[in-house]
């Protein structure tokens, strides 16, 4: 955990004024509503009280009533990605989703479910697995991770290449805006462009327009068999890139695409088939063409949780996101290099074929190396790329987690302001101190 | 408007790209919903992005409003012109400016044709992957204004799937690049919501679209169903196995008849016809589209052809894409509608829209993209009927009402635009719509981009929105809210 610190004594009205949390107890119940622990802090920042609505209109009055008292609000569901983002600037309130964990609707011959932002995605899929379907993505912790969570985050994993983001499955969203308005956008029917797209807006937001109450999905079918893996070892990353674009450039319908690569030239690739027994066999012989330069190795689905691996005992090491093009990940990985061996830093990462990656590094000097990291970014972004600062060790929080948001900026700036007019949602956690 | 804002237009795209002359302006005073018309002032057509900045500028200082225009095949009179305002056409910026086969990307100018795309990549077995029935003759970007749908898109997506960037003209005249060529551009998802916004956040300059390649197998099957109540049941079936279609289309009796009589398709003459679609790994499909057939024949079909040729699969479709066109063959004026229920609700629905069909003694002829729900009923009328075309709207509107009430959507790929503004309202709350507007303050104070159009009514942005904002007697003390 990175180092408290209070939020208090900053230039925020609230820090001076009489806060009446008798008004918030009032509203949510005296029994949700608590003093702030260590565990709650937020990227290093504690909050004061941390408060559990049981529903949208208590949320959105909670929302409504701190706004007005001038406090700062972060929205939490599970708590497994509140690292994600900067500091923020303020913080008195956090918004706690997690008693708003019910499926409202899964109407299973449509295709599609409603649920509350607070239930969690793996209890989730386990409701919509009795009826063989599923919200085609693959987050990271799902047991813990909620759909408010993952939605605000725009976390994805390898079913991306095959179903797209979020943004594609999401169908409709109710969102608590800071005044306390609760608005709806989008539907629970698949096709539908009546209005603006809010679902998408809020999608990846970070919380810093309103708080998502409920979400609708489309959802797909799982796959009728267990499907199965290929692993192929290559010679180092330039292959592996070469073979991710091999694959993703056929007619093949792979539902999983990843090259997992590592400082000490290892690299390998994953492709994963789903479907009929005779389109899965079929697709792996051709596969196997194409990989005919390489080395199979025994595939296991496991190799589908690198990703999350990387995550594992977090607290030494420093975790990005980075994205290129497709072609450019093997570059990529040789400006990690380069910058990795200056610092005697080791990296490992897992590239998916979208050209969406995720890099560990490790080493003794990886404070240095985190201002390193935004040289590095800036060599992504000459490339049209990104790099997001997803995890840091301790003392390291004044470094930006997002880099450039590029010439539409003022739009965004813009778009905040006409939402939270006041800065009361997770105040300087976003790109460019949004 | 004044000679010298005219000539100033003329300074910036040329003389050439200035039409002001009453009898030129007529062909762009409505799109391809034909009942609104309005002529605008002039009709501008810039041939590059600085060309649309220094446009906007002017509208911009002169607070002159626009409508950006495609190739105006649009159906919900979203590029109808505004009075005293311009129209910029992209009509002259139809460049392809870059293919990116291995990573999958093409980057085009707005004005460029939707097949133009698929047409430019398909060489290298890629496509472009949004298929609007108009997609011979639309524009990219008059498919980026309206989220432009299509057949396929309950398997590949709508238009907003494949753009991953655009550049765009905001209402002040500045130029921005929303999204990029890489996926999570660090910030608001803004490609997300500028796409489906119905041109009324500014101007697309240029677009970063994302083609995909062609399946290694196509299959098309078609069966008839004595009724439209037997062929849902087959697409229930299909979706219930576990199946994404790459489209699955339903077409009833009236408009059978009608492509018939356009088109030949040589569809059998029954109450529902299915169009399904299969595709992928060849193996995958055969083994599915077996079980597609196993479904249609335990559903009751009549007849059952599994196209044989990639003719035979393009002539299955020529009726189905001719539908809407066709039904001039039957009825002199139709509306055409767009809204989408949950598949679930259709036989319901249907029996509901025959009913007032009936008691209106107005014809109704239906063309679904069943696999989404999306409706398409054509409401067939005759003008020159006293009274009829007043009917067949109230007609039009209720079906609308119907499609709201079973949790559905007033559009599914036509958008709101002039003709369904109306309607915004009993889908959404007043909260709701004033949330929406709030990105459009962000983009256009002032409203000049496409003004009138999907909400309505305008949103002063200065305005505080929220749901209460107390009255002036409350204020002054003189009543209370209880």
């Amino acid at each position: 955990m990175a180092q408290e610190r209070s939020s208090s004594g900053g230039g925020a009205g609230a820090a001076t004024a009489e806060i009446a949390w008798d008004e918030l107890r009032a509203i949510v119940g005296p029994e949700n509503v608590r003093a702030a622990e260590p565990a709650d802090a937020v990227a290093g920042v504690l909050p004061r009280m941390v408060a559990e609505p049981a529903d949208e209109q208590q949320l959105a009055a909670t929302l409504r009533w701190a706004n007005d008292a001038g406090l700062a609000v972060a929205p939490r569901g599970g708590g497994s990605k509140m690292g994600w983002g900067n500091p923020p600037s303020r913080l008195d309130l956090v918004l706690s989703t997690t008693r708003m964990d019910q499926i409202v609707e899964h109407v299973w011959a449509d295709m599609t479910v409603i649920v509350q932002a607070g239930a969690r995605v793996a209890l989730v899929q386990q409701s919509l697995a009795k009826h063989g379907q599923s919200i085609a993505v693959d987050p990271l912790w799902p047991e813990t991770a909620t759909i408010g969570g993952i939605l605000s985050t725009n976390d994805s994993g390898a079913l991306r290449l095959r179903y797209g983001a979020l943004r594609d499955l999401i169908i409709g969203v109710t969102l608590a805006l800071p005044d306390g308005t609760l608005a709806k956008s989008g539907g629970k029917v698949v096709k539908n462009v009546a209005g603006y797209d809010l679902p998408k807006l809020a999608t990846g937001a970070l919380g810093t327009l309103g708080v998502i109450t409920q979400a609708a999905f489309r959802l797909h079918p799982l796959s009728a068999t267990a499907g199965k893996t290929l692993t192929i070892r290559t010679g180092g990353v330039s292959d592996a890139n070469r073979l991710l674009v091999e694959l993703q450039g056929s007619a093949l319908a792979h539902t999983g695409l990843q090259a997992r690569m590592q400082h000490d030239a290892q690299a390998e690739v994953d492709v994963r088939f789903e479907g009929t027994a005779a389109g899965v066999e079929a697709q792996c012989a051709a596969a196997r063409r194409i990989a005919a330069f390489a080395v199979e190795e025994a595939g296991s689905p496991e190799v589908w949780q690198a990703r999350q691996e990387l995550w594992s005992q977090a607290n030494a090491s420093a975790l990005v996101k980075f994205s290129v093009l497709p072609t450019r990940i093997a570059a990529a990985c040789e400006s990690f290099r380069r910058y990795g061996d200056k610092a005697g830093i080791t990296w490992k990462i897992v590239a998916q074929g979208t050209g969406l990656g995720w890099v560990r590094f490790e080493g003794a000097r990886l404070k240095e190396f985190s201002r390193a990291l935004l040289g590095l970014r800036a060599e992504l972004e000459r490339e049209a790329g990104s790099l997001f600062i997803a995890h840091l060790p301790a003392g390291s929080e004044e470094t930006d987690a997002w880099g450039s948001p590029g010439d539409a900026f003022p739009v965004m700036v813009r778009v905040k302001q006409q939402f939270d007019p006041r800065g009361t949602l997770n105040p300087g956690r976003f790109v460019g101190g949004i | 408007m004044d000679a010298r804002t005219l000539q100033e237009f003329r300074a910036i795209v040329g003389e050439r790209g200035v039409i002001s002359s009453a009898e030129e302006l007529h062909t762009y005073e409505c799109d391809g919903l034909t009942n609104f018309r309005v002529l605008p002032e002039a009709v501008l057509l810039p041939e590059s992005a600085e060309q649309v900045q220094g446009i906007v500028r002017v509208c911009h200082r002169e607070r002159i409003p626009f409508v950006a225009r495609g190739s105006g095949t649009g159906l919900s009179g979203g590029a109808l012109p505004v009075a005293n305002g311009v129209v910029i056409s992209t009509a002259r910026m139809n460049r392809i400016i870059e293919v990116d086969l291995p990573n999958q990307r093409v980057v085009v100018e707005p004005g460029v044709i939707n097949l133009d795309v698929t047409g430019k990549v398909s060489p290298h077995g890629f496509f472009y992957a949004p298929d609007p029935s108009s997609q011979s003759v639309c524009s990219i970007g008059g498919n980026v204004a309206e989220n432009s749908g299509g057949a396929h898109c309950l398997k590949y997506g709508f238009t907003t799937t494949h753009v991953l960037g655009i550049e765009v003209v905001l209402p002040d005249g500045t130029l921005v690049h929303l999204g990029g060529r890489t996926l999570d551009a660090p910030g608001y998802d803004l490609p997300g919501v500028f796409v489906g916004s119905e041109g009324t956040l500014g101007v697309t300059t240029k677009v970063i679209l994302r083609i995909v390649k062609r399946p290694e197998c196509i299959q098309t099957l078609l069966a008839a169903f004595a009724t439209t109540g037997e062929a849902g049941a087959a697409v229930s079936g299909i979706i219930a196995a576990g199946m994404v279609p790459a489209a699955i289309e339903m077409m009833d009796n009236l408009s059978i008849q009608a492509a018939e009589a356009a088109v030949h398709a040589n569809y059998p003459n029954c109450g529902g016809l299915l169009l399904v679609e299969l595709d992928g790994p060849t193996a995958e499909v055969a083994a599915l589209m077996e079980k597609v057939n196993e479904i249609c024949n335990g559903c009751g079909a009549t007849e059952i052809r599994l196209a044989q040729s990639e003719a035979e699969r393009a002539v299955f479709w020529k009726g189905r894409k001719a539908a809407f066109a066709a039904v001039g063959r039957i009825s002199p004026n139709y509306i055409v509608q767009d809204g989408v229920i949950p598949r679930t609700a259709l036989p319901r629905v249907l029996t509901e829209i025959e009913r007032l069909s009936e008691a209106a003694g107005i014809k109704v002829a239906n063309v679904f993209h069943a696999g989404d729900g999306n409706l398409h009923p054509l409401v067939l009328y005759d003008r020159r009927i006293e009274g009829q075309e007043h009917a067949a709207e109230e007609l039009a509107v209720r079906i609308l009402e119907l499609c709201i009430e079973a949790g559905g959507s007033i559009t599914g790929e036509h958008g709101v635009g002039e003709e369904k503004k109306m309607m915004m309202g009993k889908m959404f709350s007043e909260p709701d719509l004033a949330t929406m507007q709030l990105v459009r303050c962000a983009f256009d104070p002032l409203q000049l981009s496409n003004p009138s159009k999907v909400f309505p009514r305008p949103r002063l942005c200065g305005e505080k929105p929220g749901p209460y904002t107390p009255h002036p007697l409350e204020v002054a003390g003189i009543a209370e809210r209880f």
